[in-house]
């Protein structure tokens, strides 16, 4: 059986399924054989109590007055729930006598007492059903965690999941999986920027055909064509490990390009650069001919814990990077949580639209201590390599003003404390909300340099949720409204004299490079895997002709005209 | 052992946050404290059993004390029902 995708990180794996089933809210009638399987189902019962409390905990520490009392009162009530001892006497029970298992024995406690308070002839109780209910999916999710964190790949793991989210891809041991492939989700959703990022053929929003792929199965995936064949014959994977192996001959020869520096035909430099989460990627981003990083997501180290990281631990985390990239420039992006990136210890508010809402540097702004905590961090680690600070979502002049005081304040801090730093640190912004683009005359005024991310600014300007299957076709950097905003970037940018980059999925899309050196962008960051593949395609450009280019594609009044014109002219 | 009836005296009877507010008090003792109410009894350690009795205003409750420090729970456990009970 054969199940299509978008492929999103390219490349063939061949290999056995392994099914991560989120939120495992479904029981699996799994007996436990032994007193040994019993003692550790107690123990992962309560350690999944203990780390539902400390989550709970966390949310409560850092709910705010202003959001009332009520939501406060609610927290605590869970937190007695989560170690009530009827409820841990009832799932013990379920454990030792019955021998179910501790997914089992909760989700049937659970549902047992939301059942008795759903009966209940008063609005109230048979509403407390609902909180119940929350802790019981907490405990279970917690319970799931614990298990996908201790599990241990086989080589040539392929994973299998509805949708991974960032604190799901940092418990993976990387190194074993040879694919991905998820349900939901398109080119810009994390696991394909992951997957892109370290190489991992990955296919993404297969829909739910995916649910028919079992834990075992042998699977083959190509990460170019989207397509996954379940449990295929021998002819066909013989057919595919030859392409498997063309592949990698492929790489392996475009990673000769390693080091040749990316000129064009005609001799302006350009510089390619890579988008980064951490030290690991820095250094494999070396690998493929990196000059630097474009863009160092700070946020990772965020994600999958319990707690803010200290300013110590943030420290050894960006001077690792720093020292990573021996000397070459990495572009730190200050923390950008929020939207679709939530943490587990931050209460982020309901909202209604949370991509128009409280987050990057609005957050930053708004909780300094976090912010300070972080700037101090990186500027310290500054002494160690050539770090530059980029702040996200800039939408005004208010905000870049509001965080270089910041800024100031912190690198004060250091002095007074006779902490060493680079005192000339280059600071600049992503421009990624479409004010932005349209005031970078202004902007540059105040910034050492532009990165464009295309992603959001897509998103923004064309009002299209990139997380949205159902619009996903709407979503198009090629559109002239976005073209056009990008190109008024890199002017602005050039008649004031700073440097312009790109650090979106549009400045590792071959189809783009063209355009974009005609534009004048002379600066890419991308998923390093990209760099051999645009690195091909500019040393065999003239810029007159990639000029030329440009001011065609701006007569245009479609995408779809605009990327077969590139297409061709790519080919 | 002690034992003591109350009526409750809250209108909205003992929902989660007073019920929550018990189970943290009965933690300061080591006496084990029972709520009964008809021909249900519960211990007052579990929020999910105290919240099970589904106990409104107007009913009664009887309330249970049994070990060394029987005398101080069962006085703070007075308080609570005949003081804060209503502000919660």
């Amino acid at each position: 059986m054969t199940i299509s995708g978008i492929g999103v990180s390219p490349g063939i794996a061949i290999g056995k399924a392994h099914v991560i089933k989120k939120q495992a809210v479904v029981l699996t009638s799994i007996l436990l054989l032994n007193d040994e399987e019993i003692t550790i189902a107690i123990e992962k019962f309560d350690n999944a109590v203990a780390v539902s409390v400390t989550e709970v905990e966390t949310m409560m520490s850092s709910h705010n007055a202003s959001q009332g009392s009520e939501g406060l009162e609610i927290l605590e009530a869970h937190i007695e729930l989560l170690s009530d001892p009827q409820i841990r006497e009832d799932v013990m029970e379920k454990i030792k006598t019955e021998r179910k298992n501790v997914n089992d024995a909760v989700i049937e406690v659970i549902q047992a007492a939301v059942e008795i308070f759903k009966s209940m002839d008063n609005d109230y109780m048979s509403a407390r059903a609902a909180d119940i209910e929350d802790i019981g999916n907490r405990l279970v999710k917690n319970l799931a965690s614990d298990i996908e964190a201790s599990h241990e790949y086989g080589a040539g793991t392929i994973i299998i999941a509805e949708d991974l989210a960032p604190s799901d891809t940092i418990s993976m041991d990387i190194t074993k999986i040879a694919g991905f492939a998820t349900q939901i989700g398109g080119k810009t959703s994390h696991a394909a920027i992951i997957a892109k990022s370290r190489g991992i053929p990955a296919v993404v929003g297969c829909g739910v055909d995916l649910k028919s792929v079992q834990d075992g199965d042998s699977l083959i995936l190509d990460g170019q064509s989207g397509c996954i064949i379940i449990n295929p014959g021998k002819e066909l994977i013989e057919n595919f490990e030859t392409k498997r192996e063309s592949w990698v001959k492929e790489l392996n020869l475009l990673k000769s390009l390693k080091d040749t520096s990316a000129n064009t035909a005609d001799g302006t430099e350009i510089h390619l650069l890579a988008n980064i989460a951490d030290s690991a990627e820095m250094e494999n981003a070396l690998e493929f001919g990196a000059q630097g990083s474009g863009l160092f997501r700070t946020e990772f180290l965020f994600l999958g814990r319990n707690d803010f990281p200290s300013e110590e631990e943030q420290f050894e985390f960006y001077k690792a990077v720093a020292l990573k990239a021996k000397g070459k420039p990495v572009t730190v992006r200050t923390l950008d949580i929020g939207g679709d990136k939530q943490l587990p210890y931050f209460n982020f508010p309901e909202e209604q639209n949370p991509f128009l809402g409280y987050r990057a540097i609005r957050l930053c702004l708004d909780r300094k201590d976090i912010f300070i905590t972080q700037l101090k961090a990186i500027l310290r680690a500054s002494a160690f390599g050539k770090l530059k600070i980029m702040f996200p979502m800039i939408a005004t002049m208010n905000e870049i003003q509001a965080a270089k005081a910041v800024l100031k304040e912190a690198m004060q801090m250091l002095k007074d404390q006779g902490v060493s730093f680079d005192n000339d640190i280059k600071i600049g912004i992503m421009i990624e909300i479409p004010s932005a683009a349209v005031i970078a005359d202004l902007l540059a005024k105040e910034v050492d340099f532009f990165s464009i991310g295309t992603n959001d600014l897509t998103q923004y300007t064309l009002a299209v949720d990139r997380m949205n299957e159902k619009i996903k076709d709407l979503y198009d950097p090629f559109d002239p409204g976005v073209l056009r905003l990008i190109t008024n970037v890199i002017e602005q940018g050039h008649k004031n004299q700073i440097e312009v980059g790109m650090c979106g999925e549009l400045a590792g899309d071959p189809r783009a490079t063209l355009l974009l050196l005609g534009m004048g962008l002379k600066e890419f960051s991308m998923s390093a895997l990209s760099i051999p593949v645009i690195k091909n395609k500019i040393i065999k450009t003239n810029l007159a002709d990639a000029q030329k280019t440009h001011q065609e594609v701006m007569q245009m009044d479609n995408s779809k005209d605009i990327t077969n014109y590139l297409q061709e002219k790519t080919q | 052992m002690i034992s003591k009836d109350y009526i409750i005296t809250s209108a909205e009877g003992v929902h989660a946050r007073p019920a929550t507010a018990l189970v943290k008090l009965t933690k300061n003792y080591k006496s084990v404290i029972s709520i009964k109410k008809g021909e249900k009894i519960v211990k007052l350690n579990s929020l999910l059993n105290i919240l099970s009795l589904a106990a409104k205003g107007g009913e009664t409750i009887f309330i249970i004390a049994e070990g060394e420090d029987e005398t101080a729970a069962m006085e703070a456990i007075d308080q609570f029902f005949n003081e804060h009970l209503k502000d919660l």
